[in-house]
């Protein structure tokens, strides 16, 4: 599958200058680094599987970045910095949750603007709907 | 020969999709009976041409007809004739044929029943007839399911693992059910707003599609997430992926157009609203279409690599949908006045239900679209990822369940909002006592569960309610029946999300034989890994035996399958159900001496999500079955 092949090439290519950084185990043995170890590979897309985040992807990538969180969380590096590095190695398109930003912005406000208009627009149908209600009797 | 005969076939249909719209839009005026007449004969005549050109393409896949492209491209000798015919529709080709076959049953099904009359009934088959002329040449000049190939190959590329299941063998033709389904709602909306009888009449002739449509489009979503439950191995059951979600939209849409419409067809409210949303909603079928069919949404650049079939799945979505709006801004302002009702009324109820239901439906079409419309637009990538969702999906849906107790409590016209909590008083009881139980006594203490799970009793409750009081006063109705176990069907399905969410055990790890993995009190152990062989595919199967708190329990055998002619491997995932909790046990990579990678799950109340689907299901079909036995009770004496 041209997807399947697609995804190797990248891995290959993003992986060709990473290949000697410092991975770290597949499972922190403290159990607070792991869970926020696996806190934050549910922020984090993985780029390979459409819609899967790191947490739930098989594929060889997610399993890289997964070791890689560890391995800088062993470092003791915090969340942010942990996140920075990787959107600054891959964009914003691994963020599961997109970043609030100008070209962000209609995606979050723009069912919001919906809602209030339609909650605007069906308090006045109820509003009609009464006062003909009373003219009727 | 039967490819050419299905070829031909499928022109014949085109040829009388054709004489069908025209004669069907002629048929709308008083006098034109023999329009009507032909506009019937010809939706037949298109269902039976259609089924045959159906038929020859199944039989090429049945028997291995590799001569023909799709076959060759989609089959293979070796694979078990189920997915022979199921693989009929696992492929675009084929798919779009099964597409066109459900449009013309629909059509054939509104020429036998005649709803609303014939001039209503006229002008509908004369949209479906101009919506299959269309979806037909789509497939005749850019998908065409017969093209031969010359020199034959002498065997098949196969099909994709993944849809060689039984789950998802179904869930295309539920899906398209509801798809379609909503093609012929359309088509009475815009039969009225085309025949000028806007009123009530059109929103009773096509309810019963409404709901066929809905019923489909419930299982068909419920069916794909329980597939990619068990298939994709990592015990998700749904993951905001644009495919789910271009599903999704339209069930949203079509939810709230069966409650609008009910207030419509009762006391003609909303019926402008009613009439927009029948519209909205088979867009966005036509956009789910468009998304999955396109290749738009691997990469924006697939898309521009073949534009073809893209390009004319908009077209025909900027036809439809900016036709029917053209016809609706035209005539819709002609419609005389508007309805009368109190602040407390069962019709407020059902307004808040659609604002939410169209908050719901936005907040997933943003998700959905816009990191393609700006990927398109500025190159910028995004994702929209299920914390998104969480974030304004969920409220709506919190708002949305708090508020369904008063719908049906709520009589029409005016009602008395203390009267409806007192009568709604035993349900917020219930929600009460088992939201503190939870809170006390289930670990990890969770608010959210317990607030999850005293919503789900606060509509479980409201349904007993209901029920409770119609058995009193003698006045059980279909209709009645069918919104508490709807809404019960809700209640259940938020209390299995809930819980698998909040309590779900995991394990992962690396383990061999003699070796164990313990979740949620499970203890897994590894007895051995072995090859098995299945009719096209081989596979490792994991036996491991289960054991919890010293008992046995018996074996559970994960497999890793790999399909040689495919060239694919998937891993057919282990589930030990009670009925009340899972354990989910997944093979993953050979690590080497007999270690394997091995992830289990335990999900608890998991099965509620998709019994709740089920019931939601099962609602619907008690409200169609009211409205056809009531059908033929009308039709018996004149017999």
């Amino acid at each position: 599958m041209m997807r399947a092949l697609f995804a190797v090439l990248f891995a290959m290519l993003c992986f060709a200058g990473a290949a000697f950084a410092d991975y770290g185990p597949e499972k922190l043995s403290d159990p607070r680094l792991e869970a926020r170890a696996v806190a934050l590979q549910r922020s984090l897309r993985c780029l390979v599987c459409q819609g899967e985040s790191l947490d739930e992807s098989n594929s060889q990538l997610a399993d890289d970045l997964r070791r890689l969180i560890r391995g800088r969380i062993q470092q003791g590096q915090s969340d942010r910095q942990i996140t920075a590095f990787l959107v600054s190695r891959y964009g914003d398109v691994i963020l599961m949750k997109p970043p609030l930003e100008p070209c962000t912005y209609l995606l979050w406000f723009g069912p919001l603007l919906i809602l209030v208009f339609g909650g605007g627009l069906a308090g006045l149908i109820v509003y009609r709907a009464r006062a003909r209600l009373g003219q009727s009797g | 020969m039967t490819g050419e005969l299905g070829q031909f076939a499928l022109c014949l249909a085109l040829s009388l999709a054709l004489v069908q719209a025209f004669a069907g839009l002629a048929g709308a005026r008083e006098t034109a009976a023999q329009a009507r007449a032909v506009a019937s004969g010809s939706a037949l005549g298109f269902f039976v041409f259609i089924a045959l050109s159906f038929g020859a393409l199944t039989y090429g896949f049945v028997t291995s007809d590799f001569s023909i492209a799709d076959v060759a491209d989609n089959s293979h000798t070796l694979k078990p004739l189920i997915y022979k015919i199921t693989g009929v529709w696992g492929n675009h080709e084929g798919s779009m044929l099964l597409w066109v076959l459900v449009l013309g049953i629909y059509s054939a099904l509104m020429t036998l029943a005649e709803r609303g009359g014939a001039r209503l009934t006229s002008a509908a088959l004369g949209v479906q007839g101009l919506l299959a002329s269309a979806f037909v040449l789509f497939i005749l000049f850019t998908s065409d399911p017969f093209r031969r190939i010359d020199p034959m190959p002498v065997e098949g590329a196969g099909l994709n693992p993944l849809l060689q299941d039984p789950g998802l063998a179904m869930h295309p033709p539920m899906l398209y059910l509801g798809y379609v389904g909503l093609s012929a709602t359309f088509a009475y909306a815009a039969a009225a707003l085309i025949t000028g009888d806007a009123e009530r009449s059109w929103a009773r002739a096509a309810r019963p599609y409404m709901l066929v449509a809905w019923i489909a489009l419930t299982l068909g979503i419920t069916l794909g997430s329980w597939w990619a439950y068990y298939v994709l191995g990592w015990g998700g059951f749904w993951f905001w992926d644009p495919v789910e979600n271009a599903a999704l939209m339209p069930w949203l849409v079509a939810t709230a157009l069966l409650h609008s419409a009910l207030a419509t067809e009762r006391t003609g409210a909303f019926r402008t609203w009613s009439l927009l949303l029948a519209i909205a909603a088979f867009s966005l079928s036509l956009i789910g279409t468009f998304l999955v069919r396109s290749g738009v949404l691997s990469s924006v650049h697939a898309f521009a690599n073949d534009p073809e079939r893209g390009l004319v799945i908009l077209v025909m979505l900027a036809i439809a949908t900016g036709g029917a709006l053209l016809l609706f801004a035209w005539r819709a302002p002609k419609l005389e006045g508007g309805a009368e009702f109190d602040t407390v009324s069962r019709e407020t109820a059902l307004l808040l239900n659609n604002l939410l239901l169209c908050f719901a439906v936005t907040v997933v079409f943003f998700g959905t679209l816009y990191p393609l419309a700006l990927q398109s637009l500025t190159g910028e990538r995004i994702s929209v990822g299920a914390p998104y969702f969480a974030m304004l999906f969920a409220p709506a849906f919190v708002a949305l369940l708090a508020l369904v107790p008063f719908g049906p409590r709520l009589s029409w016209r005016k009602d008395d909002l203390r009267q409806a909590m007192r009568a709604l008083a035993p349900a917020g009881a219930a929600a009460l006592v088992v939201g503190l139980i939870v809170l006390a006594f289930a670990t990890p203490r969770s608010l959210a569960a317990a607030g999850s799970f005293a919503l789900a009793f606060w509509v479980l409750g409201a349904s007993a309610v209901d029920i409770n009081k119609r058995l009193k006063t003698h006045t059980v109705s279909a209709n009645g029946l069918a919104s508490a176990l709807a809404h019960a069907g809700l209640g259940i399905s938020l209390i299995g999300i809930a819980a698998t969410t909040v309590w779900r055990g995991e394990a992962i790890d690396v383990i061999g034989p003699g070796q164990s993995l313990n979740v949620a009190g499970y203890e897994l152990r590894l007895d051995r890994v072995e090859p098995v062989d299945g009719p096209n595919y081989q596979a490792m199967r994991a036996i491991i035996d289960v054991r919890r708190d010293g008992r046995d329990l018996g074996t559970i055998t994960p497999e890793k399958r790999s399909y040689p002619v495919e060239g694919e491997a998937i891993s057919d995932t282990a589930i030990r159900t009670t009925g009340f909790s899972d354990l989910y046990v997944a093979l993953g990579d050979d690590r080497g001496n007999g270690r394997w990678s091995v992830r289990a799950f335990f999900n608890p109340l998991a099965p509620f999500i998709w019994f709740g689907g089920a019931l939601m299901a099962l609602g619907g079909l008690t409200s169609l079955w009211g409205r056809v036995r009531v059908r033929f009770a009308r039709l018996a004496p004149a017999e």
